[in-house]
C-alpha cells in the first residue's frame, strides 16, 4: 500500500512537472479567431477607381493627382509633361467603415465629392466572408464658364453642370500578393455633350494588384461602358506602380484617361494615347490620441 | 461489478486514493498560479521624423509564484496603431503576422520569493527570459515592478529591444522613420488566481 501511494505521488509530481513547462497551455484560447482581411490595396483608390480599402477612423488623406499630356507628343511636348491636369483632394475617415472626400480638378474646374461605406469586409476563421463589399456614391459640378466646356454649349445652369454616380465595389484579396475587384457603376449626367450620349451610363470596372515586394505593387484598373456612351469615347485603362514609403503612397502610372473623377474618366477619355500620371497620398491622423 | 468482494473493494479504494492524490497535487500547484487575458503591451519607436506607438490590451500572461516562471503571449494583429495604413504595414511588411502570429515571452523571476503575496507592498523583480518575435528568440532582461495590494497582484515592466535582433528589416525608404530600438511597456492591472477550470 505504501509503495502504491509513493508511486502515485511520484507519477503525479512528474505529471505536474511536465505540465509546468508551458504555463500558457489551457489559458490561451486555442479556438481559431476570426480575422478581417485588410490591405488588399495600398490606397483607397486602385489608380482612378475606388478600391476596397477604407481610411481608418479620424485619418485624413491629402491627395494630389497629376495627369500629363499624351506620351506621343514626343520631344516637342516633352512626352506630355508640358501639359498637366491636376486634382487636389481631401478624404476623411469618419469611422473605420465610412469615409467622405472632396476634390477639385483643373479640368473644367470640376468640383467633386463622395461618400464611401463598407457593407462587409472579407474575413477568415469562424464566420468567414470570402470578399469585401463596399458602396460609393458621389456628385460633381463643372464650375468653368460654359464656353470652355466640351462642345462649347450655350450657357448651362447649375443643374445641367451636375452629375451623380453610385458604384458597388466587390473585391477579394486572394493572397498577400494578388487582389482583384469588380465595380459596376451607374453615372447620371444632367447634360450630355454628344447627341448619341445617354444621360445615364452603365459601366463595369475592374481592378487588380500584384504586390511584388514589401513596398511595391503593380496595379491596373479598367472601365468598360456597357450602355449610353458616345462613340468618341474610349474605355479608360490605367497601369501603374504603387510605392509605399511609410506615410506616403505614390501611385505612378500610365493611363489614357485624363479625368480624375468618375464622370471625367468615364465620359471624357477620347483617345487611346497613353499619358504619364501620378497620385500622391499622405495620411494624417486627426483627433485626440487614444491610449 | 459492484460486489463487495475483498479484491474489488480494495481496487476501488486504490482508485479513489489515486484520484484524490491527483486533485491534491494539481490544486497545490494551481493555487500559486495567476493569469490575465487583459495585459496591456505597448511599444514606442521614436525618431526625429516620426513617433510611432501601438497598443495591445489583450495579451495573455501566466505567472507561477512557486517556481517564478512567467509567460506572455501576444497576438501581433492585436496591436492598434493610429493610422490604419501603418497597422497594415506593420503586420504585412515588418513582423509578417500571417507567418508569425504571436510574440511569446518565457521567463523567470529570479527573486520571486521576495514577493510576499500576503503583504501589501511594491516589489522590484528581475525577470530574465526568452522573447520570441518574428520567429527569432532572444534572451532579454527586464526590471519589473510587482505591486500587491490586499491580495491583488499587478505588475509593470519596461524593456528595450533592438529591431535588427529580430530579423525585422527596415527598408531604406522608411529607415529614418523607424527607430533602431523599440521600447516595450507591459502593464498588468490585476492577475487572477488560476484554478483548474481555467
Amino acid at each position: 500500500m505504501y509503495k502504491f501511494v509513493l508511486t502515485g505521488l511520484l507519477v503525479n509530481f512528474l505529471f505536474t512537472a511536465t505540465a509546468q513547462e508551458s504555463l500558457l497551455k489551457g489559458v490561451e484560447d486555442s479556438l481559431p479567431v476570426r480575422e478581417k482581411v485588410s490591405a488588399a490595396f495600398k490606397s483607397t483608390r486602385v489608380i482612378n477607381a475606388h478600391s476596397t480599402e477604407m481610411l481608418g477612423r479620424q485619418n485624413l488623406d491629402f491627395r494630389i493627382l497629376h495627369r500629363f499630356g499624351p506620351l506621343n507628343t514626343g520631344v516637342k511636348g516633352w512626352f506630355g509633361l508640358d501639359g498637366a491636369a491636376m486634382r487636389m483632394a481631401f478624404d476623411y475617415g469618419i469611422t473605420n467603415n465610412l469615409m467622405v472626400g472632396i476634390g477639385r480638378s483643373t479640368l473644367y474646374k470640376e468640383v467633386d465629392g463622395f461618400v464611401k461605406t463598407r457593407i462587409f469586409q472579407q474575413a477568415t476563421g469562424p464566420r468567414s466572408i470570402p470578399f469585401s463589399l463596399l458602396v460609393a456614391g458621389g456628385a460633381s459640378v463643372w464650375t468653368a464658364p460654359s464656353s470652355s466646356l466640351p462642345r462649347n454649349p450655350a450657357k448651362l445652369d447649375a443643374s445641367q453642370r451636375t452629375s451623380y454616380y453610385i458604384q458597388l465595389i466587390a473585391g477579394r484579396k486572394f493572397s498577400d500578393r494578388i487582389s482583384l475587384q469588380l465595380s459596376p457603376i451607374v453615372l447620371h449626367q444632367n447634360w450630355v455633350a454628344f447627341p448619341e450620349e445617354k444621360n445615364t451610363l452603365f459601366a463595369i470596372g475592374g481592378g487588380a494588384r500584384y504586390k511584388f515586394s514589401k513596398r511595391m505593387a503593380v496595379t491596373m484598373d479598367y472601365h468598360h461602358a456597357i450602355k449610353g456612351i458616345s462613340n468618341a469615347n474610349y474605355d479608360p485603362l490605367s497601369i501603374g506602380i504603387d510605392i509605399e514609403t511609410g506615410g506616403h503612397v505614390f501611385q505612378l502610372h500610365f493611363s489614357n484617361a485624363q479625368g480624375m473623377n468618375e464622370r471625367a474618366y468615364l465620359t471624357q477619355t477620347n483617345s487611346r494615347d497613353m499619358r504619364f500620371g501620378f497620385n500622391l497620398s499622405r495620411v494624417f491622423k486627426l483627433g485626440k490620441k487614444r491610449s | 461489478m459492484f460486489t463487495f468482494s475483498g479484491q474489488h473493494f480494495f481496487m476501488r479504494v486504490r482508485m479513489t486514493i489515486l484520484f484524490l492524490l491527483t486533485i491534491v497535487c494539481h490544486a497545490v500547484i494551481a493555487q500559486t498560479r495567476f493569469f490575465t487575458k487583459s495585459a496591456k503591451v505597448s511599444f514606442y519607436s521614436t525618431t526625429p521624423l516620426a513617433a510611432i506607438e501601438a497598443h495591445n490590451v489583450k495579451a495573455v500572461s501566466v505567472f507561477d509564484h512557486t517556481s517564478g516562471q512567467i509567460e506572455f503571449s501576444v497576438l501581433m494583429k492585436g496591436f492598434e496603431f493610429e493610422k490604419a495604413r501603418m497597422q497594415a504595414d506593420f503586420n504585412e511588411n515588418f513582423v509578417e503576422s500571417d507567418k508569425y502570429p504571436k510574440a511569446i515571452f518565457r521567463g523567470n523571476i529570479k527573486n520571486v520569493h521576495d514577493l510576499a503575496l500576503n503583504k501589501d507592498g511594491v516589489y522590484r523583480a528581475q525577470v530574465t527570459g526568452v522573447l520570441t518575435i518574428h520567429g527569432v528568440s532572444k534572451t532579454q532582461n527586464a526590471e519589473s515592478l510587482f505591486t500587491i495590494k490586499s491580495g491583488v497582484i499587478s505588475a509593470a515592466s519596461e524593456l528595450i529591444i533592438t529591431v535588427a535582433d529580430y530579423n525585422i528589416k527596415t527598408p531604406a525608404l522608411v529607415a529614418d522613420k523607424i527607430g533602431k530600438t523599440v521600447k516595450i511597456l507591459v502593464n498588468i492591472s490585476a492577475y487572477q488566481p488560476l484554478s483548474q477550470n481555467n
